[in-house]
């Protein structure tokens, strides 16, 4: 598999990073190496074979519907790079 | 002085019960041990302040006869465990300052113990590397010999952890392991490491990296003190949906077990390319030493072991790009200013992630992206069954499993950063277990030709961490390995 440098900008763009022109050119060789390694996984023969997401296939526990915590906005805010009064400050978003 | 360190944390336990020495001393030997080993590079943030309180309370609680099993004993941990109030960073740019406003439940077991906190220690950063050397604090180095003048790695991802607790600047630390970050620097470094059972430990208030792979589990001198302190950490919770609803156990009374008659499984697929033949002959080594002991060996097959990297190297990456989606510059961590949205979250992503970081987020998110969804993570899921279902069939014929921890005892630092395959290549023997979900120790087994140490690795089916430590208390027996590395704080034999 290779990954020209067309295939780096649109997976850097969906994964939400920035990456220069010089650095596009390492990445795809980086990533066509290691996608390539990966690769061998098409000699197993998988017909069939239900795919495993997790170990833990027991179904998951129930709980009864009420809130257990709140109020606490303070926590929640404290690590924000930027706020105001009770929210995140981002980016205009809306024209 | 020297000789607090030299205690094992069993001995040191039963020392403070009979009040023959007291928290704080052993706080105090362990801060001398902190600021001799500095140059190791171990703390990224030590906690002296924190454990100096914690040592008089444990102090106070021998007093009156309600200490805990922890109560006094000196302990670090890798910081990727959110701990309150103090600065939690997984090593990372892109959370540098962030003050957690909670505990993650496993610290928090160990401290309701009685446990002392050192500090937060080193590791590879989001636990992504095999060196310690992806961190942002630069790598934790190992204690033992040099080679040609250069320092060797810790290991990785949990460096700092491993490396405290061989130089004796901790005298037990947490660990996670998500493909082997707690066995392999455990082998390096010459101590012990257990992964425990998927489901095992609690994962809430672990900075995340792959959800379905991801345990906390300690690391420490000898095998007895190992199952010490995860009897500790183990347990139910119910903020984390897949842990395991079991009750409390005590694993202590399962390492004085005799194993005569137990089955061990050599896996013939483990002799692979470009093993030691230090490391085949300490994996014979072992497998005589268990005879010795009564335990019958049987030889079996893992059949799809070659595919367990690259099924890993989709898998991890995968659940890591959806997990980092989180660090977007808004809620918490490191914001670069930008006019839009979007290229606000782009450059801060671009600064606050390093390099290996960066390239798995884009590996999982490629596996993850439309067209490709099928022929790389599916396809990975699919061989992930193989993997666990080979396990199930060796698990019926045998019980407990010996392999190498690693097939190269630690190497110098910058010596495989370049290549990011060779250094996929250190968690050969450890990812399978991950992959399945199963307990696995590593623990400290003999020297190679340059002096450094080399561990053996045991895997059990799920929930047997008892049978693990049985089985790793006769290896430890025969093996008598030395702990004395060349840059260790004092003398801890």
């Amino acid at each position: 598999m290779s990954v020209d440098k067309n295939v780096v900008k649109k997976i850097s763009r969906l994964a939400r990073i920035h990456v220069s022109e010089e650095r596009s050119e390492m990445l795809s060789s980086d990533l066509g190496n290691i996608l390539n390694w990966i690769e061998q996984l098409e000699e197993v023969n998988t017909d069939g074979v239900e795919p495993l997401s997790g170990v833990n296939e027991h179904p998951l526990a129930w709980r009864d519907d009420t809130v257990t915590d709140g109020d606490i906005t303070d926590k929640v805010l404290k690590n924000a790079p930027e706020k105001a009064g009770e929210f995140f400050v981002v980016p205009k978003v809306i024209e | 002085m020297s000789d607090l360190l030299k205690m094992t944390a069993t001995e040191a336990r039963n020392s403070l019960l009979k009040k023959e020495i007291s928290s704080v001393e052993l706080l105090n030997a362990y801060q001398n041990a902190m600021e001799k080993t500095e140059a190791l590079n171990n703390y990224v943030t030590p906690t002296l302040d924190a454990a100096k309180q914690m040592a008089v309370n444990a102090d106070k609680a021998y007093a009156q006869g309600n200490a805990g099993p922890l109560a006094g004993l000196p302990i670090g941990v890798k910081d990727l465990f959110c701990t309150k109030d103090i600065e939690t960073t997984a090593c990372s740019a892109i959370l540098k300052g962030f003050l957690p406003s909670y505990e993650s439940t496993v610290t928090s077991n160990i401290w309701h113990s009685g446990g002392v906190m050192l500090g937060k220690l080193n590791c590879d950063e989001f636990a992504m590397g095999s060196s310690n050397e992806t961190s942002i604090f630069g790598p934790a180095v190992n204690p033992w010999s040099k080679i040609d003048g250069i320092d060797l790695s810790s290991g990785g991802s949990s460096g700092g952890s491993a490396s405290s607790v061989a130089a004796g600047s901790a005298l037990m630390s947490l660990g996670t392991d998500t493909g082997g970050s707690i066995r392999q620097p455990a082998a390096f470094c010459g101590v012990v490491g257990l992964k425990p059972t998927y489901g095992r430990c609690s994962r809430w208030g672990i900075v995340a990296f792959a959800s379905s792979l991801d345990q906390a589990g300690p690391f420490t001198r000898t095998v007895e003190d190992s199952a010490l302190i995860f009897s500790v950490m183990a347990g139910h919770d119910p903020k984390d949906s897949t842990s395991a609803s079991l009750g409390y156990t005590n694993f202590s009374e399962a390492v004085k077990s005799n194993i005569e008659g137990l089955r061990i499984g050599i896996p013939a697929e483990y002799n692979v390319d470009g093993m030691d033949i230090e490391i085949s002959d300490l994996w014979k080594k072992g497998r005589a030493w268990l005879e010795q002991a009564g335990a019958k060996i049987v030889d079996i097959n893992l059949p799809h072991t070659k595919y367990a990297l690259p099924c890993y190297y989709i898998i991890a990456p995968a659940e890591a790009s959806s997990n980092l989606a989180r660090y977007d510059g808004i809620r918490y961590g490191k914001r670069i200013e930008a006019e839009t949205l979007d290229a606000m979250y782009e450059a801060t992503r671009a600064d606050g992630f390093g390099e290996e970081v960066q390239r798995r987020i884009l590996i999982g998110t490629y596996a993850l992206s439309a067209g490709y969804y099928d022929a790389y993570y599916l396809k990975a899921q699919q061989v992930r069954r193989l993997i666990k279902e080979d396990f199930e069939k060796a698990f019926n014929d045998v019980d407990v499993i010996l392999t190498p921890t690693t097939p190269t005892p630690a190497f110098p630092l910058g010596a495989e950063v370049s290549d990011p395959i060779t250094m996929y290549l250190n968690d050969v023997f450890t990812v399978p277990a991950n992959l399945a979900g199963l307990p696995g120790i590593s623990v400290p087994a003999g020297l190679s030709n340059q002096g450094l140490p080399l561990g053996l690795q045991l895997l059990a089916p799920p929930f047997e961490e008892g049978r693990l430590f049985s089985v790793a208390n006769a290896i430890e027996k025969q093996a008598e390995f030395l702990l004395a590395p060349a840059r260790a704080a004092g003398d801890l034999q």
